[in-house]
């Protein structure tokens, strides 16, 4: 980062941005639809990468919080009768909730027992939600109706694809911007140090259990954002979300991109969810294809698509 | 039923249970005290095994034939995996971790496509019922209990006296000095790999006829073995037996009672307590 001035970074950000606002003037619907959902999904990414990415935890149960942010929006929606807004913040705090529970439970474990406890709690939710089909629905879920916002005194109904692009352009954007925003300041850069070396980084004064705790709170709240926001926009709240496989997806996506790279997730994200559509036209073992991918980057491009670019030319990328 | 003999049937299921989970999660103990890896794909070399021995004893119709075949099956497509992609990302920890989630997927989808989504069951190779005043107990369940046990012991006693069993020893101790007292450390990382992967398999032939073959049943087999090594403390063997027995009699115990679905939770919960009070679970080594 010894190049590229500030207002570099956060042009080239607000550029990226601007790309996606533009191209729903350009798509045709169904990668319109297709964009929009990737979108959400990538404000997950993005909120996985703070964690593996800045901090060096690798999580293998983000799927909690994901699911935490739909059944904490799903559930009040659904069953109390919330508005949309009452119900995104429900749903945003479920997710910070959860977080600060694993962050807790997990604060003594070094190394792999990190990633076996959050995989393990994460399993035990998946499980509690199928436990709980009464109120859950369990996997079959349920379908929310009627989700519309009111806005200027207009009323827009969520189901309607340009405001569907848009919330969720809203959405990834924030998540993008605080991650951007997070890994530039101070607290990012004692982070970046516990990534790097806890054991020094403890050595110079810092209390690294609480950064750590930090990050796992701010991942948390970005993927119950984005887990409240899938909600809202796709109307459905299963207990898919909350199994192992949305917990690799956001790995697996992070690595594409290129963990420890603001942009990454996105690139991630949006190359992977078109990989398995179009693999699904042909063959119906679209997890093939997911294992597969994971394999073949751990053994040929560790750094990711973002991280080699910015190893080989673009060095100032954040 | 009333409830004295509601209990003697779960402890007995419990017991079960517990016996072919400290098999399994033996494997991925082993794997991990001598690798220094956490083995994501474990629960799919369990379930190779239940499905390999469902293929060899149809085929065959020798349930003994399958018996052998699952373990030398599952170990060498560990060997396999060892040696095309974990060796070449040199056991990095991380790496490793992705590399066999990449490998979970892999054969889940390899068994989905050629297996197919069918559960699947086996009939006992043996039969006889064992009377109680209050109900009768399947004999093959005891016999199964038993055949774990002594597989148990075998691997206990392999670690402790024989050659192959030093060698681990000491490449857990320090990989560096044992080899510089000439231990094979690359080979005995793919014998662990491999061996690790055959007890996996072991359980999963022997519960076969008990619980069907499915290719999703991998998962709670992975779930319950990390429960058991989390609890028992990542690296220590010992405690990895002693937790399968506390987590298997417990998982036995609520299923009955109550329902398979909250035991794993309510597994999983007593694992979360004692992580809370105890970072490095019962027999864990201090914080390297």
């Amino acid at each position: 980062m010894t190049k590229g001035s500030r207002t570099g970074v956060l042009a080239l950000h607000v550029a990226a941005l601007a790309l996606l606002a533009g191209a729903q003037f350009l798509l045709p619907a169904f990668h319109h639809g297709m964009l929009a959902r990737i979108m959400v999904l990538a404000a997950y990414a993005v909120g996985y990468n703070v964690l593996l990415g800045y901090t060096g935890l690798m999580s293998l149960g983000h799927a909690m919080f994901f699911a935490a942010g739909m059944y904490g929006t799903g559930l009040t929606i659904h069953h109390l009768g919330f508005g949309v807004g009452a119900g995104f913040v429900t749903g945003a705090v479920s997710g910070l909730a959860a977080a600060a529970l694993v962050g807790l439970i997990t604060l003594r474990t070094t190394g792999p027992a990190f990633l076996i406890v959050t995989l393990m709690l994460a399993q035990a939710f998946y499980l509690a939600t199928l436990y709980f089909n009464t109120l859950t629905g369990g996997d079959q879920g349920f379908i929310l109706t009627g989700l519309r916002v009111d806005l200027a005194g207009l009323r827009l109904p969520l189901t309607q694809p340009a405001v569907k692009y848009n919330v969720a352009l809203a959405v990834f954007a924030a998540c993008l911007l605080a991650s951007l925003w997070i890994t530039r300041s101070p607290v990012g850069r004692v982070l970046a140090a516990v990534r790097e070396n806890e054991e020094r980084t403890r050595l110079l004064g810092y209390d690294t259990a609480r950064y750590r705790l930090l990050a796992i709170l701010v991942s948390g709240l970005l993927s119950g954002v984005a887990g409240s926001a899938y909600t809202l926009l796709f109307s459905y709240v299963g207990s898919t979300f909350a199994g192992i496989l949305y917990s690799i997806y956001p790995l697996l996506w992070t690595l594409l991109g290129g963990a420890g790279t603001v942009l990454g997730p996105l690139v991630g994200t949006l190359l992977m969810t078109y990989i398995v559509d179009i693999a699904s036209d042909f063959t119906t073992g679209y997890l093939f294809v997911v294992g597969a991918a994971l394999v073949v980057m751990i053994l040929w491009a560790p750094a990711g698509i973002v991280g080699g670019i910015r190893a080989r030319w673009v060095a100032w990328l954040p | 039923m009333s409830l004295g003999p509601h209990l003697l049937l779960a402890l007995l299921e419990g017991t079960v249970g517990a016996l072919t989970l400290a098999l399994t999660a033996l494997g991925l103990s082993l794997v991990f005290g001598v690798m220094r890896i956490v083995n994501v794909a474990h629960g799919e070399f369990f379930m190779l095994g239940a499905v390999v021995t469902w293929y060899v004893s149809t085929t065959t119709g020798s349930y003994l034939l399958a018996l052998l075949a699952a373990p030398l099956i599952a170990g060498a497509g560990a060997v396999l995996a060892d040696r095309l992609v974990l060796r070449r990302i040199g056991y990095d920890p991380e790496s490793t971790i992705v590399a066999t989630i990449g490998l979970l997927y892999i054969l889940q989808q390899a068994v989905l496509t050629t297996y197919g989504p069918y559960a699947r069951p086996v009939a006992p190779p043996i039969y006889f019922r064992v009377g109680f005043p209050w109900f009768g107990y399947s004999g093959y369940k005891l016999v199964v209990a038993g055949v774990a046990a002594l597989l148990l012991a075998t691997t206990w006693l392999a670690l402790g006296r024989t050659r192959l069993g030093l060698y681990m020893r000491a490449t857990q101790q320090d990989r560096e000095i044992a080899q510089a007292f000439a231990v094979p450390v690359n080979r005995v990382y793919t014998v662990a790999f491999g061996v690790g992967s055959a007890l996996a398999a072991v359980a999963g032939a022997l519960v076969v006829p008990i619980q069907q073959a499915h290719y999703l049943m991998g998962l709670d087999a992975l779930l319950l073995s990390f429960v058991v090594v989390i609890l028992g403390g990542l690296g220590s063997l010992r405690g990895t037996l002693v937790a399968a027995l506390l987590v298997g009699l417990s998982d036995g115990v609520v299923s009955v009672l109550f329902s398979p679905t909250l035991a794993k939770i309510v597994a999983t919960l007593m694992v979360a307590l004692v992580l809370a009070i105890r970072g490095r679970g019962l027999f864990g080594e201090a914080a390297a």
